[in-house]
């Protein structure tokens, strides 16, 4: 059995799902970080999936995921450093308790 | 390649940082304030000296420069200045990083000026990335309970937005092989209406897209995160992403959909629809839930929402309009320039109210009309104008993009956004009775400083203006919404 593009989606899309739920279901703020970091890396693979099937002679993809990454590490560092703040404030990570303001 | 064509956005990003580098050795604070305006003005000054230029791509078709793009960069620019007027208040409380403010400002203008100017998937990911992230930071800049609590909220509901935008935009470089706008146009133009309806790849592609971009304009279903950020953060920053955001939101919007995906008949008729549903399920459900609320932030928070929903009432009119109209396009111009206008206006009052009476909730403006006339007759203006009667901008706004809707089939839709502006009065005209007929707690004046009041001045006016004279405004929009370069 040779290895497609089919396999590399569905794995990609796999990811994501995995990485959506833990994003809506997790009960650590971390946690929830780290899965929308699951959520980019499945975006990565179908990037470079369908650069390398779809489109072989262009390195577009391949770009889009270097951006990907760059911009990912970004946004972890602002989360882990407001995660600490609210560590500092409340005492707890846990976002069922992070409800101060009435919905 | 042109490098005078980014002119706006390396001046302002040059800005940016000597605002920070400057925050280094200026003892008066208050003069990092003054050097972010003059940056905002130089890059407006780019801006408009490029009007009239014929459109042009550039840097291997990622930026458009193009009257769309300098209409929304003069918008976003005019938004930061204001925004800075208004904050010189609040952020001289600040201890530290009175330079970080402003700087973050500046870059998340850069930002959301990028997103209005860019024609690629991947400039607009990075863009709208630099506007977001900013944002997030000044979210949870006053460190307090609720500032950091607002700002992780936006933050990680912020973050899963772009992870399943970034899917979208994967699929849809999959279904098409390139991530430029104006290759994906040809691509959706070849594969036809059978074509793209056969490639659910394509179709679910569009669909995150939507998701995507709907976040970032407080579009139901999308909207959890509004009411609870507008609470939270520094008043300045919820004026900033109330105006700020929804904007570039909608630039990039507009570009994608106009351009990209809205060439094959039945698949703009779906697209379209898609926009209507949306809009009349967010229009009810922000009114309705701004109706009980007691704190003013909040309040607006839920009225944000429902005003995203009269602007997609115009995205729907886009969707279902014939290929080369653009009534939808130039009424949603119009609509973002008035709501930017008014909702501006609205916080700058409230930012010099809350400063002095250390309260949100709409009970303790009561009778401000005697402890500051001129603070209420604004903030009245402005109300006004968000409800969408005459003289103010606003009635004109509604008028147009409901107008145009009306023009193309969408009459259901237009008397549920009429409903729902008549529910809207209920909630706004209560902040004004309050303030006019409600017995005042002290008699202690409502002080302000000058630059809130020019900025307080300045929205006023212009809400008057675009409101009686539409005509000037109306012919930019127009103008803008036809020469997209892409």
């Amino acid at each position: 059995m040779s290895v497609g593009l089919e396999h590399y989606l569905v794995l990609s899309a796999v990811l994501f799902a995995i990485g959506l739920y833990g994003a809506l279901a997790k009960r650590n703020t971390i946690a929830i970080l780290l899965c929308i970091e699951i959520m980019l890396n499945a975006v990565n693979i179908a990037m470079v999936a369908f650069s390398r099937y779809v489109a072989p002679q262009l390195l577009t993809g391949h770009v889009f995921v270097i951006f990907i990454m760059a911009v990912a590490a970004a946004e972890a560092a602002v989360g882990v450093a407001i995660i600490m703040a609210i560590y500092r404030s409340k005492g707890t990570v846990d976002p069922t308790e992070i409800d101060s303001m009435k919905r | 390649m042109d490098l005078g064509l980014l002119a706006p956005e390396i001046s302002l990003a040059a800005t940016a940082v000597a605002v920070i580098l400057l925050d280094l050795f200026v003892e008066r604070k208050g003069a990092l304030a003054i050097v972010s305006v003059i940056g905002l003005m130089v890059s407006a000054a780019f801006t408009i000296a490029m009007f009239g230029d014929p459109a042009q791509v550039s840097f291997n078709g990622t930026l458009a420069v193009d009257s769309f793009a300098l209409f929304f960069k003069l918008l976003f620019l005019g938004i930061a200045a204001l925004v800075i007027l208004a904050s010189v208040d609040y952020v001289s409380k600040f201890e530290r990083f009175q330079g970080e403010y402003h700087a973050l400002i500046l870059l998340s203008a850069l930002g959301m000026l990028l997103m209005a100017t860019a024609t690629e998937l991947i400039t607009i990911y990075v863009s709208l990335e630099l506007a977001s992230i900013s944002l997030y930071i000044l979210a949870g800049f006053l460190k307090d309970p609720k500032s950091t609590e607002s700002s992780i909220k936006y933050l990680l509901l912020g973050a899963t937005a772009s992870a399943v935008l970034l899917y979208g935009m994967a699929l849809v470089f999959g279904s098409t092989g390139t991530t430029q706008l104006g290759e994906i146009t040809q691509q959706v133009q070849a594969l036809g209406a059978q074509g793209v309806a056969d490639n659910p790849a394509l179709v679910l592609g569009i669909i995150l897209l939507i998701a995507g971009f709907g976040f970032k304009i407080a579009a139901v279903p999308f909207q959890m995160w509004v009411p609870d950020v507008y609470e939270g953060a520094p008043t300045p920053i919820v004026a900033y992403l109330s105006v700020g955001s929804k904007a570039a939101g909608f630039a990039v919007i507009l570009r994608v959909f106009s351009s990209a995906f809205g060439l094959p008949d039945w698949l703009s008729l779906d697209w379209g629809m898609v926009f209507a549903v949306l809009a009349a399920i967010g229009m009810t459900v922000g009114n309705v839930s701004a109706l009980p609320q007691t704190n003013i932030k909040r309040m607006f928070g839920y009225s944000s929402i429902a005003q995203a929903g009269y602007l997609m009432v115009g995205l729907a009119a886009m969707g279902v309009a014939s290929a080369g109209e653009t009534i939808g396009q130039s009424t949603i111009l119009f609509f973002l320039l008035s709501y930017s206008l008014a909702n501006l206006g609205a916080f700058i009052a409230i930012i010099a109210i809350t400063n002095k009476i250390d309260s949100d909730l709409i009970e303790d403006f009561s009778g401000l009309f005697k402890r500051s006339p001129l603070l209420t007759l604004g903030l009245t203006l402005c109300l006004i104008s968000l409800i969408g009667m005459p003289p103010a901008a606003g009635f004109m706004a509604k008028f147009y993009i409901f107008g145009g809707a009306a023009q193309n089939g969408l009459l259901w839709l237009v008397i549920i956004a009429v409903l729902n502006s008549v529910v809207s009065a209920f909630y706004y005209l209560r902040v004004v009775k309050v303030m006019w007929l409600g017995e005042p707690a002290s008699v202690e004046k409502v002080p302000s400083s000058g630059a809130l009041r020019v900025a307080l001045t300045i929205t006023c006016l212009g809400v008057l203006f675009v409101g009686i004279l539409p005509g000037f405004a109306m012919k930019a929009a127009e103008l803008a919404a036809k020469m997209f370069g892409i």
